[in-house]
C-alpha cells in the first residue's frame, strides 16, 4: 500500500505552539501540580509526552513524573492481525496511585488505542483521574472516548491517514495528511 | 527488528536463526516488567487454552510455564501422566489428537523421549512448545540462560562460556550450545569422559576433561546436575569422587575470573556439583535465571500464539 501526501497540516512551529498551549491548559485545569504525571503511548505519543512534561516542568517549576506505555499486549485485534506486533517496554517508574494522569498520544482516531491504554494504566494501580491529551483529533470514533486537550482538530475521511512525524524518530516535526493510492 | 516471527512451534534452538533467537531475547526484555507490577496480568492470551502435558517430574519449568500463561490471561489445563489415559494404553499421538479435538491453542510438553514434541508438531494443529525432550533440547532453558548472561554481560559474542557436568544426558547443555554458538560465544564443555557424548566437538565446542581448564578464563560457568535418573549404569565411581573432580567449590574458584557468572538450571544437588557457598555466593545468578524464565516463556507464548499456520 502506497501513501500519497496530500497536505501538511502542522509544521514544526505549530506543533511547538500546540504543545505549549496544552501544557498551560493542563496546569490551568489541575491545581494540584504535585499530583500530575504524564504517560505517553509508545512510540510517538511517548515522545510528545516527554516534550509536554518538560514544558510543564518549566512553567510550573516543579518535577512532573513521566512514563511510557506500550499497549501491544492490550490490543483487541491481536487475533486478527497477521503477525504479532513487536512488544516494547512499558516504563512507569512511579506509583500511579492517586495521581492525575495525563495520557498522551499523537493521533486520536477510533479510540481503540486509548481503550487499551486505559486498561493497561489501571493495571498499574488506581489513579485519581485520567485525562487525555492528543496532538491531532481526526474524528471517526468507534468508542465513547474524547480528548480533554487537543492540539488540532482535523476533519478527515476514512480513506486518509494522519501522519505525525517527530524529530526524535522521523528526523523532523510535521503533521501530514496522506491518502492511500489504489 | 525487521524480522517477523513465523514459527508456530518452539521445538529446539538448533532450528532457529540468530535473528529469531535475538527476537525472543528482545521480546523477553519487554515482558520482564510485567512480573514486577502489583497486578501481574495482561489480557493478551485471553480466551486461548494452553495444555501443560508433562510426562516427567518438574517443579520449576511447569510452574514457570503455568505462571507465564496465567500472567497473559490464558486458560490452563494440566495433564499428569499418572492420571492420564496413557496409562490405559493410549498412544501419545491419540492423546494429542483428542486434546486437539477439544480446541486448545497450545500444548507445552515435556517427555522422556527425544523428538516427542517434533512428532506432535507433525501430527496436530495446536502450537507445540518443547519443555524438555529426553536428552535432546530444553529450548526455553537455553533461552533464559542466554538472556540472563546478556543482562549481565551486555553481549554474548566473544564470551567464554563453560558448561560443566553431565553433558551426555543434558538437554540444557545442548540448547545452550546451539544458542550460544549461534550468537558467537566460545563454548567449552567439561565433564568425565563417560558423561561426554562422542563427537560433541562437531557442535563447535571445545572439550576438556579438566575442570581447571574450564574455570580459568571463563566469563560464565554453567553447572549441570548429575542426572542419576537417566543413567542405567554407573558412569563414575561414586558421587564423592565426582564431586572431588567436577564439583565447583571455593578452592577451585580461586582461579576463576573476578566477574564470572555462576549458573545452574536447577534442581541443585547441593554438595555434589556445586557447594552451597558457591550456589548462594556473590557470583551466583541462579535465582535470577528462575525469574527470567517466566519472562522468556511469556515471550515465547506471545510469539507463537500469533502464527496461525505452520509454514512448511
Amino acid at each position: 500500500m502506497k501513501l500519497k501526501e496530500k497536505a501538511r497540516v502542522l509544521d514544526a512551529e505549530q506543533i511547538e505552539k500546540a504543545l505549549m498551549r496544552m501544557a498551560h491548559e493542563v496546569l490551568e485545569n489541575n491545581r494540584d501540580v504535585d499530583k500530575i504525571a504524564i504517560v505517553g503511548i509508545r512510540t510517538r505519543g511517548a515522545i510528545l509526552a516527554l516534550r509536554l512534561a518538560k514544558k510543564m516542568e518549566a512553567i510550573a517549576k516543579s518535577d512532573i513524573p513521566f512514563g511510557a506505555l506500550d499497549i501491544t499486549l492490550y490490543r483487541d485485534d491481536l487475533t486478527t492481525v497477521a503477525e504479532q506486533p513487536v512488544v516494547h517496554k512499558t516504563e512507569i517508574d512511579f506509583d500511579i496511585h492517586d495521581k492525575i494522569i495525563v495520557l498522551v498520544d499523537d493521533v486520536l482516531y477510533t479510540g481503540r488505542t486509548i481503550r487499551c491504554a486505559l486498561d493497561a494504566l489501571i493495571d498499574f494501580g488506581r489513579p485519581r483521574s485520567i485525562q487525555l491529551a492528543v496532538l491531532v483529533d481526526r474524528g471517526h470514533r468507534e468508542l465513547p472516548i474524547r480528548a480533554d486537550y487537543a492540539g488540532k482538530n482535523i476533519p478527515t475521511s476514512q480513506k486518509e491517514t494522519v501522519q505525525v512525524k517527530v524529530a526524535e524518530s522521523d528526523g523532523a516535526d510535521e503533521v501530514v495528511i496522506a491518502e492511500r493510492e489504489e | 527488528m525487521a524480522v517477523l516471527w513465523k514459527k508456530k512451534d518452539l521445538l529446539d534452538l538448533e532450528s532457529l536463526s540468530t535473528q529469531e533467537i535475538e527476537m525472543i531475547l528482545e521480546t523477553t526484555g519487554s515482558f520482564k516488567e510485567i512480573s514486577q507490577r502489583p497486578i501481574k496480568k495482561v489480557p493478551t492470551l485471553r480466551g486461548q487454552t494452553v495444555v501443560l502435558f508433562f510426562f516427567e517430574p518438574s517443579t520449576r519449568t511447569r510452574t514457570s510455564f503455568e505462571l507465564a500463561a496465567k500472567r497473559m490471561s490464558a486458560d490452563i489445563v494440566n495433564i499428569q501422566t499418572s492420571s492420564s489415559s496413557l496409562t490405559k494404553g493410549e498412544t501419545l499421538k491419540d492423546t494429542a489428537r483428542n486434546i486437539e479435538a477439544m480446541k486448545v491453542n497450545m500444548i507445552i510438553m515435556r517427555h522422556s523421549s527425544s523428538g516427542a514434541p517434533h512428532l506432535l508438531a507433525r501430527s496436530v494443529s495446536p502450537s507445540i512448545i518443547n519443555a524438555g525432550d529426553g536428552s535432546h533440547e530444553h529450548p526455553t532453558q537455553g533461552l533464559l540462560d542466554i538472556f540472563t548472561i546478556r543482562e549481565h554481560k551486555k553481549k554474548i559474542e566473544g564470551l567464554n562460556v563453560s558448561i560443566i557436568g553431565d553433558i551426555a544426558h543434558s538437554r540444557v547443555a545442548r540448547s545452550n550450545i546451539w544458542g550460544l554458538t549461534k550468537l558467537g560465544a566460545n563454548v567449552t564443555v567439561c565433564g568425565p569422559a563417560t558423561l561426554m557424548p562422542p563427537e560433541i566437538e562437531k557442535l563447535g565446542v571445545k572439550v576438556t576433561y579438566d575442570i581447571k581448564e574450564a574455570i580459568e578464563g571463563a566469563d560464565v560457568i554453567n553447572m549441570l546436575r548429575i542426572q542419576l535418573e537417566r543413567q542405567g549404569q554407573s558412569l563414575f565411581p561414586s558421587i564423592r569422587d565426582y564431586s572431588m573432580s567436577f564439583g565447583l567449590d571455593a578452592d577451585k574458584m580461586k582461579i576463576a575470573k573476578k566477574d564470572v557468572l555462576i549458573m545452574h538450571p536447577g534442581p541443585i544437588n547441593r554438595g555434589v556439583e556445586i557447594t552451597p557457598e558457591i550456589a548462594d555466593g556473590p557470583y551466583s545468578v541462579i535465582l535470577e535465571q528462575v525469574t527470567n524464565g517466566i519472562a522468556v516463556r511469556m515471550a515465547v507464548l506471545y510469539l507463537v500464539s500469533g502464527v496461525k499456520e505452520r509454514g512448511e
